[in-house]
């Protein structure tokens, strides 16, 4: 499992950078959110990785760490709000420059694209 | 007195405290300003004053208030006999200054701003001498250059005075950092802060392998606030000050920071060969170089300046040649210093303010028009110059007795009573020159104003002065014998050697010096001036280089760090990302390329045919995405399906909580996603070359990597964890078997209360990119139909079904979120969710018209019920959000088992509730403008 779950966020990692390296602001919000849930992975298997003992007292005698289940729970639901928060941005800077590049206004390449586009 | 501590502390803050009376006076007459400035420091004084028997006779109150022990932060205060005499130093002279700076300040100046900054400059001053902890002397120190800051550019109008205010606080600033350096190291050597403790432990420190280092990084801090070669030049330019600033900062306090911390740690650090050559070395050095320059200054100030330069260098000197009768001439140097040179300040800010200029070459012939100032003046000169009967005499003739003794160490121990002889020398030069150019000589021509003597308080901190001046002179032993032996006991921290303060100790080495000197002196200055045109000179002909330098390389630093911030930040985002991406790739692996740990790699979860299976459509579900990204409609489907995998992921290592969070943010996502693409293009377009295409992907490659490493290491290592505690504490103090909802709601409630208060932040902030308000809701009356526009009547009418088991489910999800998976959060955004469904299947208008609620209040409550549960612990005296739990008995519902912190978690459930419907909400209103 522990294979699994790290070449999974292995994975999550390498999408989410290289959307965020893209140059259209869609791609970098697809990507910030892949990164997202790499992370959350990753902060949630730092409690170790354990199968079909929830952290509910009562049920078993052991249980997973709840702590780092805690932390990512509400990082996923601000995860949400970032992502909101980006997406609407993107959407304002376009309606502004009339470009969805991620430098909309301030490099040259960016305004060649506005002015195509 | 019993209790010192308070009484301590109140020393300390009372200036801290004065401070704020000047700035809430600024409209009453200025008579009234400077007089409860005044009464600050003479009510600090006599307080001091009260303590001082005490202090004389050997004691030394002291205090100390821990607070974070094992960092060694503490408030230790503590008065002994050096302490006392700086502070009394700082008080004195500063209630003159403040009289003096009342009459000195034109109307224009800001009155309150100028004394509300001198005290909190003196209370700064105080806390450095009175600290016992040399971590809260670095907070002082700190203080000291932050506020002298703002003193020297009192006049911020002039550039001169942004200048000398900016240099000074890079040069003590950068001391600073360097003391701080030298105070941890010395903290971490001797095992404690205590300055009084690390006074005791100096063999220990001494023998320390860090001690060369500490020692240096202190003296940095020392020299630079002292103003000693090479960092002197700050000093000059820190001129541009009023001139009373200048008489304090220049004079009793300030540079004599420095002076005060070798002395403070002179039991710990000093008395090493290293110690010898830097300080007393640093001291020879400057004291020359002082001495030199002063004599070739055309302003009245930079005179001044440079002497100070010089003369600090004297002390320096005598506390780096390591033996306590050169302390005992160091402590008693101090309190000359600082009477005469405070007075010579305040001399020359009156000459300044009756004539209008500082100029030497345009000055002369005074003596007429001021006789009394001239007087005054000419006191203080010779006080500084030596000459018998005066205070400065005595501690001069003290520096040669102890430069003449070095004469053992052969050639090099020659050195030092040949240049303080020659310090000397120029000493009186430029003595005589104050006191010639100003007041003798060739009568003034065309001053800016009829000079004429200065009104009565203005005279009387002169006089103050300069009647100690000659009475220390003639009666040293009766005025300040008591004082500086206990303040040189508390410098040497041993029995002090036997010595005389008395004026005449008979024909000896030191007296033919002083001789020599005077007449020397007298000779070169006359010669200089009908010879060598010493008027015509050019004062910055010859100037050392430590200024230039210092210019230099900050314009060398600034044009750095400008062609640095070119390089790296070109205004494009994507290099930017890629750098920092490197950086921290290359930080990340750093310390495995020096030395891999070992470590035995630990797998102990075994995976079955179900999670391969999860984790294929993951693989290729992401895989999917980054190929198809530029068809975005594709690529936010598939994004969804790689939320649902994640989430399965979750569900089957144990965290079912987390389970239902992202299942339910993967939908509320996916539909914000939906929402928002009408308003960008619908495909990405190919921009970006090939090369640059597989660079970003070996970059993303090697993160992932990386990533994946750190995560295959770190859940292959099994470690202590705090989560026992957590979980044994969850039903007995939190009242909740479920612990991650007892850890959201309880435990780390206060978190909790951060985050969905960010939450909320990120909603309105997203009302406010869209226009400010929340969208204009459009009024559907009673049964009025839903515009005409095509809804799938299968699933409008499931949705209004759909909303009542939904909301029912949020409930039940709701209330067992204590004990089982769920709580405020899931069923938040189970509920958010489930009315968007009822937006998408039948409109926005007609659902808003029909749920009629605004989600900026619902979220609103949801912040206030969250905190007014916090609140409510206060009202039983526990801290905020503590929480409390317990069984009620009902008649029919029977035991019900209840917890406070369900009341909060009912405050993040309508926050979360309100966050995502606002955020739906807001993009659903919106029309595209174009297609």
């Amino acid at each position: 499992m522990e294979l699994l779950i790290a070449s999974a966020i292995g994975l999550l990692t390498a999408a989410g950078v290289y959307l965020v390296l893209r140059a259209r602001t869609f791609p970098v919000v697809l990507g910030l959110t892949f990164l997202s849930y790499a992370v959350n992975l990753f902060i949630f298997a730092s409690g170790g990785l354990r199968t079909g003992a929830p952290p509910v007292v009562g049920a078993q005698a052991t249980y997973a760490d709840p702590l780092p289940q805690a932390l990512v729970l509400t990082a996923i639901v601000i995860g949400f709000g970032m992502t909101a928060y980006l997406i609407v941005l993107a959407m304002q800077a376009r309606a502004a420059t009339g470009s969805d590049h991620v430098d909309a206004g301030t490099t040259p390449q960016a305004r060649q694209a506005a002015e195509e586009a | 007195m019993t209790s010192a501590g308070p009484w301590l502390a109140a020393l300390v803050a009372a200036p801290f405290a004065g401070a704020l009376l000047p700035a809430l006076l600024h409209r009453r007459p200025r008579a009234v300003i400077a007089w409860v400035t005044a009464a600050v420091p003479l009510a600090a004084l006599a307080l001091l004053l009260a303590f001082a028997p005490a202090v004389l006779r050997g004691e030394t109150p002291a205090v100390a208030w821990p607070w974070i022990e094992a960092a060694g932060l503490e408030v230790a205060l503590r008065l002994d006999g050096l302490s006392l005499l700086f502070s009394g130093l700082i008080l004195a002279i500063g209630a003159l200054i403040v009289l003096y700076g009342a009459y000195y300040l034109s109307p224009q100046d800001p009155f309150g701003r100028f004394f509300s900054m001198l005290l909190a400059f003196m209370g700064a001053m105080l806390g450095i001498v009175l600290s016992d902890n040399l971590l809260l002397t670095v907070v002082f120190w700190e203080l000291t250059s932050l506020s002298s800051f703002l003193l020297i550019g009192y006049w911020s109008h002039r550039a001169d005075a942004r200048v000398g205010a900016r240099m000074a606080l890079a040069v003590t600033g950068l001391g600073g950092l360097a003391l701080l350096g030298g105070a941890l190291l010395l903290g971490s050597a001797a095992g404690t802060y205590r300055i009084s403790e690390l006074n005791l432990a100096g063999d220990a420190l001494r023998a320390h392998p860090d001690y060369a280092v500490a020692l240096v990084l202190v003296l940095l801090g020392a020299f630079t606030k002292s103003a000693q070669f090479p960092f002197h030049f700050w000093l000059p330019n820190a001129m541009a000050a009023p001139t009373p600033v200048s008489a304090y900062l220049h004079s009793a306090t300030m540079v004599k920071a420095g002076i005060f911390l070798l002395a403070r740690l002179w039991p710990a650090l000093s008395g090493t060969e290293l110690w010898f050559w830097l300080v007393g070395g640093t001291g020879l050095a400057t004291l020359a170089i002082g001495a030199w320059a002063a004599l070739f200054r055309h302003d009245l100030k930079g005179l001044l300046a440079y002497s100070t330069i010089s003369h600090l260098g004297l002390i320096v000197l005598l506390l780096g040649l390591d033996s306590p009768m050169a302390a005992v001439a160091g402590v008693f140097h101090v309190i000359n210093h600082a009477t005469f040179k405070a007075s010579l300040f305040m001399a020359a800010g009156i000459v300044d303010h009756e004539t209008g200029t500082r100029d030497m070459r345009r000055l002369g012939g005074l003596w007429r028009a001021m006789p009394y100032t001239g007087t005054l003046a000419i006191v203080a000169s010779a006080a500084m110059a030596g000459v018998p009967l005066l205070n400065g005499f005595l501690s001069k003739e003290m520096l040669f007795a102890e430069t003449l003794r070095l004469k053992s160490l052969g050639i090099l121990g020659w050195l030092f009573p040949v240049v303080a002889l020659g310090a000397a020398v120029l000493s009186v030069a430029y003595s005589t020159r104050f006191v010639h150019d100003v007041f003798f000589g060739a009568p003034a021509r065309d001053l800016p104003r009829t000079p004429h003597e200065p009104p009565r308080w203005m005279r009387i901190p002169v006089e103050v002065l300069a009647g100690l001046c000659l009475l220390v002179g003639m009666l040293p032993g009766a005025t300040v014998g008591g004082l500086l032996a206990a303040a040189s006991g508390a410098v040497v921290g041993a029995a002090l050697p036997s010595y005389s303060l008395a004026v005449w100790h008979g024909l000896n080495g030191p007296l033919a010096m002083s001789a020599l000197a005077l007449v020397a002196g007298a000779i070169l200055y006359f010669t200089l001036l009908h010879r060598f045109d010493l008027h015509g000179r050019d004062p910055s002909h010859g100037r050392w280089t430590a200024q230039r330098l210092f210019l230099d390389g900050l314009a060398a630093l600034t044009r750095g760090a400008q062609r640095f911030t070119r390089l790296s930040a070109d205004g494009t985002l994507h290099r930017q990302v890629a750098l920092v991406l490197l950086v921290a790739l290359a930080l990340g692996a750093a310390p495995f390329v020096t030395t891999l740990p070992a470590h035995t790699f630990d797998v102990h979860t075994p995976f079955g045919p179900a999670a391969a299976a999860v984790w294929l459509v993951l693989a290729i579900s992401t895989a999917a995405v980054v190929a198809l990204h530029r068809q975005r409609l594709t690529a936010v489907i598939l994004m969804g399906a790689v939320g649902l995998t994640v989430s399965l992921a979750f569900l089957g290592l144990s965290a079912p909580d987390l389970a239902l969070t992202q299942l339910s943010v993967e939908v509320a996502t996916v539909l914000l996603l939906l929402l928002a693409l009408p308003f960008l293009p619908a495909a990405t377009p190919v921009e970006s070359t090939a090369a640059r295409r597989w660079r970003d992907a070996a970059l993303a490659l090697a993160c992932g990597l990386a990533m994946a490493a750190a995560a295959w290491w770190m859940t292959t290592t099994t470690g202590p964890t705090v989560s026992a505690e957590h979980i044994a504490r969850s039903v007995a103090e939190g009242g909740g078997s479920n612990v991650v909802n007892v850890i959201l709601v309880d435990f780390r409630g206060f978190d909790t209360y951060g985050e969905i208060t960010v939450l909320a932040i990120a909603a309105l902030g997203i009302v406010a990119l869209l226009g400010g308000a929340p969208a204009p809701r459009p009024r559907v009356a009673g049964d009025e139909p839903a515009p005409a526009v095509f809804r799938p009547v299968m699933l409008s009418l499931l949705a209004r079904v759909v909303l009542a088991l939904a909301l029912l489910l949020a409930v039940h999800i709701f209330l067992r979120g204590h004990n089982l998976p769920g709580g405020g959060f899931v069923a938040g955004l189970v509920t958010g969710v489930a009315v968007a469904m009822l937006y998408v299947a039948n409109g926005g208008a007609w659902s808003a018209a029909r749920l009629g609620l605004d989600f900026t209040r619902t979220l609103a409550a949801g912040l206030a019920v969250a905190g007014a549960t916090g609140l409510a612990a206060w009202a039983w005296s526990k801290p905020f959000l503590t929480s409390a739990h317990g069984h009620l008995h009902l008649p029919v519902a029977g035991d019900i088992h209840w917890a406070s912190a369900a009341l909060f978690d009912l405050g993040v459930y309508l926050t979360v509730l309100g966050v995502v419907m606002l955020i739906l909400e807001q993009l659903g209103w919106l029309r595209p403008a174009r297609a």
